[in-house]
């Protein structure tokens, strides 16, 4: 059975609760967003210290990011150790600022 | 507190911990600064052993055995005053869980390296064409840049002890011959005040 929605006095805040982001609602991609908002190019191990995470945990998540093109991806070799790095898109940071300013509208309001 | 609240929660202290160096210790600016007071305090009883009067106002032309023993003591006060700086730090980051070797500590020390490293070449190069009354000044500004450099990373407060350093470091470079006392006051007894300042402020 379909509940009608009813709204009396919609303000301009409503708007915003469309752009709580599904793809951050993990703990995990809310720290790996977080980290590469400040940060520019941070590698694996890097982020898995500060998030305290595993290597498969972060690594699932990252390639999800990066498959939503939130985050680029960048492999390059430190001495004879390939070193994976990890910095937020345009479209990323964009996205994220959005789920931010939808996370304390409502807070803001309730 | 809802999972809205939480998430926002969570995302500033990532971003946070992430980006400032928040482990660096006030004990490690009150010990740095103990070192250097000794060492100050060893400059003048190596240059009285040398019946040298630091403060007669004539252009000192030391020997080398002079500048090797005052080198040596720089040495060990650098070495110390470092292994001192870094023990604390390392103590209270294990305390606050947080890892020692971070971006941000990375962040921090790089920002921090290119003053240093620069003023410390340029310091060496003015003690080569002796003019020794101007290794004391040289050496609190580009300390001060320093740490104006690397206040981005960290605590702001430190942003402001460079700015003290280097005032005083144009101060000692004004009042020539004075250099020790201000090194002194400097290195030894801003890092005490800063630390037990910053000691209390984080406790």
């Amino acid at each position: 059975m379909d509940v009608p929605k009813i709204q009396i006095g919609t303000t301009v805040k409503d708007i915003d609760i469309s752009n709580i982001n599904k793809d951050f609602e993990s703990r995990v991609r809310l720290g790996i967003m977080s980290v590469l908002m400040v940060n520019e190019w941070v590698n694996f191990n890097d982020m898995k210290q500060m998030l305290e995470l595993s290597d498969g945990n972060l690594a699932s998540h990252t390639i999800a990011l990066e498959g939503k093109n939130y985050i680029e991806v960048r492999k390059a070799f430190v001495g004879r150790k390939p070193e994976t790095s990890y910095r937020a898109t345009v479209e990323g940071k964009q996205s994220f600022q959005k789920h931010i300013e939808a996370l304390a509208a409502l807070i803001g309001k309730g | 507190m809802n999972k809205y609240e939480n998430d926002l929660t969570h995302i500033r202290q990532m971003m946070e911990r992430s980006s400032t160096f928040i482990s660096l210790s006030g004990l490690s600016g009150v010990g740095a600064g103990l070192v250097a007071i000794v060492g100050c305090l060893l400059t003048f009883y190596i240059l009285g052993q040398h019946n040298i009067d630091y403060f007669d106002g004539k252009p000192n032309y030391y020997s080398y055995q002079v500048l090797w023993q005052l080198a040596s003591v720089a040495i060990v006060t650098l070495v110390l005053a470092l292994m001192s700086g870094i023990y604390f730090t390392a103590k209270k980051s294990k305390k606050l869980g947080h890892p020692l070797w971070s971006a941000a500590t990375k962040n921090t020390i790089k920002a921090a390296a290119i003053p240093l490293v620069t003023g410390g070449l340029f310091c060496i190069i003015v003690t080569l064409h002796h003019l020794f009354y101007l290794v004391a000044p040289c050496m609190l500004i580009f300390y001060g840049l320093a740490l104006v450099s690397a206040s981005k990373y960290t605590q702001s407060d430190v942003f402001w002890l460079g700015m003290f350093e280097l005032a005083l470091g144009l101060f000692a470079a004004v009042f020539v011959g004075y250099g020790l006392i201000f090194w002194g006051i400097g290195f030894g007894v801003l890092h005490i005040v800063y630390g037990v300042w910053m000691y209390q402020k984080y406790k």
